[in-house]
């Protein structure tokens, strides 16, 4: 029969294996060892079995490590005295004499932030330095939310969302951020500033290509380098640019027949210098060359369009055809946290891929059911955006607009926050450098402050234009930051804008300040 | 909402009562905030005194377990006179809440120090289950990943084109996510997501209310059912407590929103700094020991945002292997190369560093600029401790920076609740940087990095959490104000110590219990995180199901969260918990690991039997040689009722 036939056959074969294997030297022991060791336990004899092909394979694999290509071997004595000379750089290096003077000129708060707040020097001031557009801050109605909120939860939910973190006021401030911007879904962080540095990670892998603007604020940065993806960057709203991007790397992918997830990674208002994006041309160019976009909307969720819903809502565009939008709810909104809103599997799988959102402590249920209830005090009540609108229009009326000969604003006009940076005739006539610039406009800071005026700068500056993005060099311009609040007086904004005007023009023709800053010798 | 106003102060049963109410009123030092407190002060002197007037010494009576109400702030509120009377039905209801917050302590022995015994550091043995187990776990996840496959196969042709979506290109555009990386979510933790992100509703505290929910088409959607389950909490970082909704934090907490509305509303460098968060950054450096320190609205972001502001390219991030991820991302984030040495293997960091010093930077050799190694005080998945005393060993020696994320040390270990230097009795200078969150212990929100001044100054000036991110919110900051002072005893004076060493009971009798079962428990003995070991993936789920069968909400994990075998289950320990609620875990567990057979334990990492009377632990070897019984090691599988019975005494000495 086949069978036995066969059988006959394996038996001679192993006979044959066994005698071959007998003559290698060793294998006595070898056979042994195995012999005793299956003896006592047979599962063991199996474990090991796999154990020494998975160990066989190991050696054969190729070394990956390339730190040993150049390896010098040392006795230990040599790498003791190695040890014993080796001394490492101090941990931090000393302050630099602005972030001294920033440090030193710090306004603390005493009691609450709002449009008049008090300083620990005793003053009063008018505070154009927060992010409490709407003045909600006050807001009692809120204030009571929060606190029968606190009556129930207490303060921390001690745990990340994914073990027992999830509570039911998180689930309901996504359901209402996500109906009141239009999405099908929300996700909640419990901060704003590593939301959309881990939501960029979350989807964009190695060899994801995203195209980003030159301008994008640092989180996102943080993002895009932890990534690891292909970034392509396009100067600033330029979208002839963009699409010049674009179509590179479908051609590219196209030529290579690999198509990999593509990403824009752009935002409403921009941080750093404060203008509009355009979103119909986005969407327009997106799905053109099938992109995905991610928004980051710190800046205009809850600023822009008729009841805050963002840019979308001001440019009318359909927020379901943008892929993610990620915001604040922290800034004008007053509460805490941040958010990325958008089809469902895109939330869905944040919960479980972003790093900030399974690594870290859900949001404080107050702060959760604050932001509910800001939206809410929002949507019913539109004239508050209203109100701030008019406000920024004075504001610009005292500061933008050719008013300052020594500055420009370039902030949208609906933007709360003003930036206003030196202009380029006087940067170039005086020949100041970045660090000159960011000197005298905390100067220009501390002169508004004298005169009752709470302002503030760009900050950050030496971090985001470091970092090891290639080619992603965007030199950030020092500007002053101006934060409109609808909590003054029309009487107050013009007042405090004209001090502000004062201020600058006062620092600029200062003694000192306006000779030549001709290069040394 | 008008609410009476509770009077935040228990009438702390602590013998010292009296004295700690002169300390109270001496204790003015001019400072803004102690207006919050002061006039409960005044009434809480008042009530303490007549509290010892009623009952002389909470101590030498303990069967009226005054003690009972130290920390649940409720019993406050009556009249010390009435304390014999049956409480009103209001009274009774406000009571039986503070009590699901936080649990009575039962009995005055219930309490431990968290401290080294003395001796270093030893590696906790890891005990193996039979090979058996092993072998039927790998079979487990081939089997998944083979039947995965082929639901694949079918599924992407014929199946819901709807749950394939995201994994196909579409009219353009690439899959959103990876077909390989999504497989281990569609296809393995889709079966147990039910264990996951179980929504809860309420305070965290000792019970936590789950909100009831049924899945229809296999746990890819949920429909809440409309009820609710009040299980013990054994899944939440509330180690000392804080989650709690009444009592002095919250009481601060509320008229901290009346005074200072919700949001800070502005980065710290912008106009996001006020006299609570100096006030909060003062008091925390105190308590940890160091000269300055700053606060973050994240725990998270404080890891991401301070490695970057501390090293550089040309610097060396040596990390420990099971390093949480914000350790991670803030080291990748900085640029520098990293290294990573074995989980608290000392003698792999020091080979680690010769060989880093000795061989300079990969390619050119140039010296490193510096390296800092990075360590947890407590690590969460395997409620290991840091051997601070063998890192500071090799610090000496080999120069190099040490960070050490104190996240669950914090509050949870040590004497005076100061974390790992505290339980070791090291000096917090020789630390360079002290990390922490405020998440756990203090029941609050954020991170703080405690260092020297001129490095938090440096700090403050190119940490970007500090000069972009939110500040944290005034609610959470008198939340940690509160907390911070109830636990060096400033505030409400006892309760911070019947807190810690509550947890350090809590946490041995615990460990010591689930050992006698019979479970493979991982991690050192003082630790309030207590890993217990499930292997099998289907084992997970089932743990997870039985414990909330029993009403016992638990955390498990498995892959990636760990290595692919060891899936666990996870207790975390609190001081809100008392007796009764560890043994109700103790019964569930004994049950529960019958039916599922986790009970793996070889007694290779104790559970072992009671030495006989007269034997001491000294003697333990001579005695084993006289019996015969050298070498021998029996798996403990020991009946519940003696495990209750010897757990409080054995408890406290160290474990065997
Ligand atoms: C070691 C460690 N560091 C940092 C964090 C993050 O803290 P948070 O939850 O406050 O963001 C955690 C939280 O799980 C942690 O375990």
């Amino acid at each position: 029969m086949d069978l036995q036939d066969l059988q006959t056959r394996l038996n001679l074969f192993l006979d044959h294996a066994a005698t071959t294997f007998q003559k290698v030297p060793g294998s006595a022991v070898l056979i042994r060892y195995v012999r005793s060791s299956y003896q006592n336990d047979p599962v063991r004899s199996a474990i090991e079995l796999v154990l020494v092909i998975f160990f066989i394979r190991y050696l054969l694999s190729p070394s990956y490590s390339t730190s040993k290509v150049n390896y010098v071997k040392l006795t230990e004595d040599e790498i003791d005295e190695l040890v014993e000379e080796w001394t490492p750089e101090p941990l931090v290096a000393p302050l630099t004499p602005l972030e001294e003077t920033s440090l030193e000129k710090l306004p603390i708060l005493v009691g609450p932030s709002g449009p008049k707040s008090k300083l620990s020097t005793g003053k009063t001031v008018t505070n154009l330095a927060s992010y409490n557009f709407y003045n909600l801050n006050a807001n009692e109605q809120i204030k009571e939310k929060a606190i029968a909120t606190l009556r129930t939860y207490g303060v921390g939910p001690c745990g990340p969302p994914q073990f027992y973190g999830t509570q039911d006021v998180h689930m309901k401030a996504e359901a209402d951020i996500a109906s009141y911007l239009g999405t099908e879904k929300c996700i909640v962080y419990a901060q704003a500033f590593s939301a959309i540095s881990s939501v960029i990670p979350a989807f964009c892998k190695r060899g994801d290509v995203i195209v980003a603007d030159r301008a994008v604020n640092y989180s996102i940065r943080r993002g895009l380098e932890i990534s690891r993806s292909n970034i392509r960057w396009y100067n600033h709203n330029d979208f002839e640019d963009l699409e010049q991007v674009m179509r590179g790397v479908v051609a590219e992918q196209k030529k290579k027949g690999k198509l990999t997830r593509r990403f824009i990674v752009t935002e409403g208002l921009f941080e750093t210098c404060g203008d509009m994006n355009n979103l119909p041309k986005l969407v327009e160019l997106k799905e053109k060359y099938k992109f995905r976009i991610i928004l980051d909307e710190t800046w205009s969720f809850g600023v822009l369009g008729r009841t805050g819903r963002g840019l979308t809502e001001h440019q009318n565009v359909d927020p379901t055809q943008i892929d993610m939008i990620v915001g604040s709810l922290a800034g004008p909104l007053c509460a805490g946290g941040g958010f990325c809103a958008g089809d469902g599997d895109v939330v869905e799988h944040q919960r479980i891929a972003a790093a900030a959102y399974t690594f870290s402590a859900a949001l404080p249920a107050m702060l959760a059911m604050t932001a509910s209830e800001s939206l809410n005090v929002l949507q019913s009540n539109p004239e508050i955006l209203a109100g701030c609108r008019e406000n920024v229009r004075l504001l610009r009326g005292q500061l933008a607009e050719g008013r300052s000969e020594w500055v420009v604003c370039t902030s949208a006009a609906e933007n709360p926050v003003q930036l206003l940076v030196l202009r380029e005739e006087v940067v170039r006539a005086r020949r100041l450098e970045l660090e000159d610039q960011e000197r005298l406009l905390q100067e220009c800071v501390d002169e508004a402050l004298a005169n009752g005026v709470l302002i503030t700068r760009l900050k950050g500056m030496s971090i985001s234009t470091h970092n090891s993005l290639k080619d992603g060099s965007w030199i950030v311009q020092p500007a002053l930051k101006v934060c409109v609040t609808s909590g003054l007086s029309k009487k107050d904004i013009e007042k405090a804008g004209q001090t502000i005007r004062h201020a600058i023009t006062k620092v600029m023709t200062k003694k000192g300040n306006n000779k030549l800053n001709l290069p040394a010798a | 909402m008008p609410r009476k106003l509770t009077n935040p102060f228990s009438t702390s049963s602590m013998p010292q009562s009296e004295r700690a109410g002169e300390r109270r009123a001496s204790h003015s030092k001019g400072n803004r905030l102690v207006g919050f407190f002061s006039s409960k002060a005044k009434e809480q002197s008042h009530s303490q005194q007549q509290s010892s007037v009623s009952s002389p010494s909470a101590m030498s009576l303990p069967t009226i377990s005054l003690s009972a109400a130290a920390a649940g702030e409720q019993h406050l509120d009556e009249p010390p006179t009435t304390l014999f009377e049956p409480p009103s039905a209001d009274e009774a209801r406000k009571e039986e809440r503070a009590a699901s917050q936080f649990g009575p302590l039962l009995h005055p022995t219930h309490r431990h120090v968290s401290q080294s015994f003395g001796q270093p550091l030893e590696t906790p043995i890891e005990d193996e289950p039979p090979y058996y187990f092993v072998l039927t776990t790998y079979l487990s996840y081939l089997i998944l990943i083979f039947c995965g496959h082929i639901r694949d196969f079918f599924g992407k042709r014929f199946g819901n084109k709807k749950h394939y979506q995201t994994l196909k290109a579409q009219n353009g555009y690439a899959p959103l996510n990876d077909d390989f990386d999504n497989f281990y979510v569609r296809r393995l933790k889709l079966r147990l997501d039910d264990c996951f992100a179980r929504p809860t509703t309420g305070v965290p505290g000792r019970f936590i209310t789950l909100m009831d929910r049924k899945s229809d088409d296999f746990n890819r959607t949920y429909k809440f059912t409309g009820t609710y389950t009040q299980t013990l909490n054994m899944s939440s970082y509330n180690y000392l407590g804080f989650a709690q909704s009444d009592g002095p934090c919250a009481d601060a907490v509320e008229e901290c929103v009346r005074k200072y509305g919700l949001s800070s509303a502005s980065p710290r460098a912008d106009s996001g700094t006020n006299d609570l968060a100096v006030e909060v950054e003062r008091e925390v450096a105190q308590f940890v020991g160091k000269p300055a320190a700053m606060v973050f609205s994240m725990g998270f972001v404080t890891n991401a945002g301070s490695f970057p502001a501390l090293v550089s390219k040309g610097c060396l991030i040596l990390s420990d292997e099971l390093n949480h991820a914000s350790i991670r991302i803030g080291a990748r984030l900085s640029g520098a190369v990293i290294r990573s040495f074995k989980h608290n293997d000392i003698g792999d960091l020091e080979a680690k560093l010769r060989e880093a010093i000795s061989q300079g930077q990969p390619r050119t050799h140039r010296p490193w600029k510096k390296i800092l190694v990075a360590v947890e005080g407590l690590y969460s998945m395997e409620g290991t401790m840091v051997d601070l005393p063998g890192v500071l060993a090799l610090k000496k020696k080999y120069k190099f920076f040490l960070y050490v994320d104190e996240a669950h040390s914090i509050g949870a270990l040590g004497p005076r609740g100061r974390g790992v230097c505290d339980y070791f009795g090291v000096d917090p200078a020789e630390i360079d940087i002290l990390m922490g969150t405020l998440t756990k212990s203090f029941g609050a929100n954020g991170g703080y990095v405690a260092a020297e001044k001129h490095i938090i100054d440096k700090l403050r000036s190119t940490n970007a959490a500090t000069l972009l991110g939110e500040s944290p919110a005034p609610s959470v900051l008198m939340q940690i104000l509160a907390s911070l002072r109830i636990i060096t005893g400033e505030l409400a004076p006892g309760q911070g110590e019947e807190r810690l060493q509550r947890i350090a009971f809590n946490s041995r009798y615990l460990r010591l219990g689930l050992k006698r079962l019979g479970y493979i428990v991982y991690g050192h003995d003082d630790s309030p995180i207590i890993p217990i070991m499930l292997y099998h993936p289907a084992k997970i789920a089932a743990f997870s199901h039985e414990m909330l069968k029993r009403k016992i909400s638990v955390v498990v994990v498995g892959y990636p969260a760990t290595p692919l075998i060891s899936s666990r289950a996870r207790f975390c320990v609190s001081s809100a918990h008392n007796k009764e609620d560890l043994d109700r875990v103790l019964a569930a567990c004994d049950e529960v690991g019958d039916i599922i057979q986790i009970k793996y334990s070889t007694g290779l990492a104790g559970g072992a039997e009671p030495l006989p009377e007269g034997v001491t632990p000294e003697m333990e070897k001579e005695w084993r040689k006289a019996n015969g019984l050298e070498g021998v090691i029996k798996p403990p599988r020991w009946k519940l009722e003696d495990v209750l019975a010897r757990g409080v005494q054995d408890a406290k000495v160290p474990l065997r």
